[in-house]
């Protein structure tokens, strides 16, 4: 179930935890690579587990993916709020 | 799913989504801190520090039954994301005895893979019946 939480300045632990954001780039065939990039997931395979804080009906939660098991799920990324989707 | 603050994603709610979707969304607006989900799926643009437009439907095992990754500027067709859903709901309900074709559209045929159907879909699914 999402865990409603009252936030302050405090920020909800999120999963997965903090990559090594400090990594130098790495130049692959011309085009610059960061630490923090990585190849895509698989169809046909597990989709990664996360936790993550979320805005939902008037309230803040955080919501893992396992909490969705047993229903069809949607996950849309998109790059910034007041864009479309 | 954004690299933006749920708090953000409120606001966008309350002072714009909310006068486009009556109630709301109705659905978790998600916040990725730092794009550490994104890199795990794959879709975390490290240059511009944002998630781009990656789009997976995961079913109810937790498998991933398909994505799409676009670009910034151009936007998704939720249309055919729930084609998609449809049809991969149908194939699942099958037990994978049933297939969609392109162009499938809940109401028009499956195909029934099989020893059967080589070299005979052409006579039970014609090429107008991938367009609308």
């Amino acid at each position: 179930m999402p865990k409603e939480f009252k936030p302050g300045c405090e920020r909800p632990a999120t999963k997965p935890e903090k990559t090594d954001a400090t990594a130098q780039p790495e130049t692959v065939r011309g085009e610059t690579r960061h630490a923090t990039e990585a190849p895509m997931v698989k169809i046909g395979k597990k989709a990664p587990e996360f936790t993550a804080p979320a805005f939902h009906q008037g309230r803040f939660a955080t919501f893992d993916l396992a909490e969705f098991s047993g229903k069809w799920v949607l996950l849309c990324f998109y790059p910034g709020d007041f864009t479309f989707v | 799913m954004s690299t933006d603050s749920m708090f953000a994603h409120k606001m966008w709610n309350d002072h714009e989504l909310s006068k486009m979707v009556g109630g709301g969304v109705p659905f978790p607006m998600l916040s990725d801190p730092g794009g550490r989900i994104g890199t795990l799926y794959g879709v975390y643009d490290g240059d511009a520090g944002v998630d781009t437009r990656g789009r997976f439907i995961i079913d109810p095992d937790g498998v991933v039954q398909g994505f799409e990754v676009l670009t910034p500027p151009v936007g998704r067709n939720v249309a055919e994301t729930l084609r998609q859903v449809q049809a991969f709901q149908l194939v699942r309900e099958s037990k994978g005895t049933q297939a969609t074709p392109s162009g499938w559209r809940p109401g028009k045929p499956t195909l029934k893979p099989g020893p059967d159907l080589v070299g005979k879909v052409w006579e039970v699914w014609k090429t107008d019946m991938a367009f609308d």
